[in-house]
């Protein structure tokens, strides 16, 4: 992303004096990042990237944290929406912290997504096989049965995530818990 | 995505842009108390002044001071508000970092405001707190806060100090980060236990921090593209702000701008930064600037934003502000740029040693024909108020100004006579004026003006230090006012008395109808003259344009204690010109009807 990407209100309207045409991914489009933030390794700087968010109207639509192959870092793996002068203020600021390390945006980059997830659902006679079917079909694991409930387990990109709850939204769902997105850029 | 600018460059390097580190290492191998610690180490950091009000869990550090006395003054202020604000004015009128120690709980929570005021003024100083001792964190223990929760979105940067191994790193880091590159507040936690605990000192040379660098190189294709965009522009306009001040860039700006010819305009922090009575300065711009300047920001075709953030005040409504005008932004901080007004060119460093590199690729322009016309605008709505036989704000800042020459550091508060000191004083220096611009401090005055006076005392300077403030913000933090008087300091305060709170008057009047709801202040003012006498001030009181021009004079006779000069004013003035708040900068009421609209 270059400067020239960002459009203010003033610039658009110097855009629309000109004639110029508006791409509405200039500036309007509101499109989902992936922020990996390596942050140093306390709750503190956490807290301080979380805090930054919610000072400055940014949403955080999953955030996932954890320690790096480097003990005294911890990796923050943001999912946020905007659009795109949003997403560079909310990547100057983050860099701005004084704990933050490094702020990549991998959204625009060729990166893996995983996402894990745990769903309990209701089953009965009739609904068992569907059930299992669905599974099969995503790929999940049963990890849980008993005589009502199964729970299963699902790795993937959050699409596909989101698309085995909604598969299974025409069942009883009783608990959904997910990790929320971790990604990483490819090298390949 | 190459994000090169957002982009953290590590291994960090340490640009000081205000050095006053002592060289020397101190250390020593002989066990000290974490209080002790922590005075050795401001001694190290070159600290001479700190205000401060003790308290239970900073006792041990008031202890250990009155054992070891250290070779920096404390100052006992009566409110740690006032601390903090004087700290501001410390550091606002020197470039050094202030320095405040409080008590837990409420010590930490009367920081707040003056801890928010220098975040959003980008002021440098390091807030010390006690805490209750490690094992009680969390308890609901007496004087217990969570100074570093509250305070972690008006720092730069805070810590909680559990380890007193951490302690002079963690001072060394609070004031490297408090005076480099953006500068800001760095609030320091410290638990009791941390300061009764022993451990042998050593001060770090350098600090090791590899998440915050200071953007020092600055991008030669940057500086060429600006000086072409400069080369190329008919109208050309510098639009000045605090970084200017902060960088102590004013002798390059001005150098910049006269060599090219190109007008200036500053914001209220950039006052001073190039001096106004220059022919190529145009005053204040924004919502209480001048009419020729906000045309100028309407009509240019170039804004070179030096140091300045865009704020609301400044813009006014953003789409139509500037709207025929490229932007170069020259500015330290990554976040301000483009953040409100998109930068065609950013220039990321410090605003000095960028205009001094700007420099040599600038050629002198031709701007007659934009300059006269600037001058027209000029002619159509000079700067004015009724001149009678009444005493009036405009009137006495006139006076001070008459008195002094602009050559005095001059501390407002917050209101309505903050904006006329801005448009009638005309600022001439650097570092000469002080005020609360973002945060809007009411109560800041009195206090940053000691801060200031104390800063002049140290550097040796016989500037006087000038406080205007209103009746309203002046009994904010009026206690301060005995402290001031306990050192001897000579602090000329004018409180321009309206017996109202005149800017929400002003509001009240035009937008609501003359709803004064609140706003008289006639029934809970004290009598000032008496105030200042209490606090062991001399006190003094002006009814007339005579006895104003008096009393000043009779004012700069006292030099063993402030003065509180009192003037008495007409309620019903307002500030004008004015851009409402949210319209467009064009459309600016003045006095009379705004002879056109040019937008």
């Amino acid at each position: 992303m270059t400067d020239t990407l960002i459009l203010t209100p003033q610039q658009i309207i110097r855009k629309k004096a000109a004639g110029e045409p508006i791409q509405p991914d200039d500036s309007e489009m509101i499109q989902s990042h992936t922020i990996v933030v390596l942050v140093e390794n306390s709750i503190g700087a956490f807290i301080r990237v979380i805090n930054m968010f919610s000072a400055r109207g940014f949403n955080i639509d999953s955030v996932t944290v954890g320690v790096t192959e480097d003990p005294t870092v911890s990796r923050m793996n943001i999912v946020t929406t905007g659009n795109s002068r949003i997403i560079s203020q909310v990547l100057r600021q983050l860099s701005r912290l004084v704990d933050t390390i490094e702020v990549i945006d991998l959204t625009d980059t060729d990166y893996v997504e995983r996402e894990l997830c745990l769903l309990k659902v209701c089953y009965n006679r009739d609904s068992r096989s569907e059930i299992l079917d669905v599974n099969e079909i995503f790929r999940g694991k049963v990890v849980d049965i008993t005589s009502k409930t199964m729970t299963f387990e699902l790795r993937g990109p959050s699409k596909k995530i989101e698309a085995f709850i909604d598969m299974m939204a025409s069942h009883k769902i009783v608990e959904v818990a997910r990790s929320g997105r971790v990604a990483m850029q490819r090298d390949s | 995505m190459t994000y090169d600018e957002h982009t953290k460059v590590h291994p960090v390097t340490t640009g000081d842009s205000l050095p006053e580190v002592r060289p020397e290492i101190t250390s020593t191998s002989q066990m000290m108390s974490g209080a002790e610690i922590l005075l050795r180490s401001l001694e190290a950091e070159g600290v001479k002044i700190m205000f401060g009000h003790p308290g239970g869990a900073v006792i041990k550090v008031y202890d250990e001071m009155h054992r070891i006395n250290p070779e920096f003054q404390h100052i006992l202020v009566r409110h740690e508000q006032g601390g903090t604000h004087a700290a501001e004015g410390y550091a606002k009128a020197t470039g050094k970092v202030g320095t405040v120690l409080v008590t837990s709980g409420p010590g930490a929570t009367n920081t707040v405001t003056g801890i928010a005021d220098a975040y959003m003024d980008s002021v440098p100083i390091v807030v010390f707190t006690g805490q209750v001792p490690t094992g009680l964190i969390g308890n609901d223990a007496f004087q217990e806060c969570d100074a570093v929760g509250i305070t972690r979105s008006i720092t730069k940067h805070s810590y909680l100090v559990r380890d007193i191994k951490d302690l002079a790193r963690t001072v060394k880091e609070a004031y490297h980060i408090a005076r480099t590159g953006r500068p800001g507040p760095v609030l320091v936690d410290l638990p009791k236990d941390v300061l009764l605990a022993e451990a042998p000192f050593q001060y770090p040379e350098t600090v090791n921090m590899r998440g915050y660098a200071v953007p020092e190189a600055v991008r030669p294709e940057k500086l060429q593209r600006a000086a072409r965009m400069i080369a190329e522009s008919k109208r050309p306009l510098l639009y000045v702000g605090g970084g200017a001040v902060s960088s102590d860039a004013s002798d390059s700006l001005t150098e910049l701008a006269r060599y090219t010819g190109i007008p200036v305009t500053t914001t209220l922090h950039g006052l001073g930064a190039f001096p106004e009575e220059d022919p190529l300065s145009l005053r204040m711009l924004g919502m209480h600037g001048t009419w020729w300047a906000n045309q100028a920001v309407q009509h240019c075709d170039l804004i070179i934003a030096v140091g300045a953030r865009f704020d609301d005040r400044v813009t006014g409504k953003l789409d139509s502000w500037a709207p025929h005008a490229k932007v170069i932004h020259i500015e330290i901080d990554q976040s301000c740029i483009s953040k409100n007004v998109f930068a065609d060119c950013a220039i990321l460093g410090n605003v000095k040693t960028v205009l001094e590199r700007l420099l040599p690729l600038l050629d002198p322009k031709d701007t007659t024909e934009w300059l006269e016309q600037i001058d027209v605008w000029r002619q159509e709505c000079p700067l004015q108020y009724q001149k009678d036989d009444k005493l009036r704000a405009q009137g006495v800042i006139e006076k001070l100004r008459d008195k002094t020459g602009g050559d005095a550091v001059v501390i407002t508060d917050v209101g309505q006579h903050q904006m006329w000191s801005a448009q009638y004083f005309r600022f001439l220096y650097s570092r000469t004026h002080i005020t609360s611009g973002g945060l809007g401090t009411m109560g800041f005055g009195m206090p940053a003006a000691m801060g200031a006076a104390f800063g002049m005392r140290e550097i040796g300077s016989s500037r006087p230090v000038v406080c205007i403030s209103g009746d309203g913000g002046f009994v904010m933090n009026a206690q301060e006012m005995s402290v001031a008087a306990a050192h001897k300091l000579p602090i000329k305060l004018a409180v321009i008395n309206n017996r109202f709170l005149g800017m929400v008057r002003q509001w009240q009047e035009l937008f609501h109808m003359e709803r004064y709801s609140h706003t008289d202040l006639s029934d809970t003012n004290p009598d000032f003259v008496k105030l200042a006498e209490a606090h062991h001030c001399v006190g003094l009181r002006a009814n007339t344009p005579e006895e104003a021009k008096q009393i000043i004079d009779e004012a700069w006779e006292v030099t063993d204690r402030p003065v509180l000069m009192e003037f008495s004013v007409a309620k019903e003035e307002m500030v004008f010109p004015m851009v409402p708040a949210g319209a467009a900068t064009g459309e600016m009421i003045t006095d009379r009807m705004t002879p056109n609209s040019f937008v």
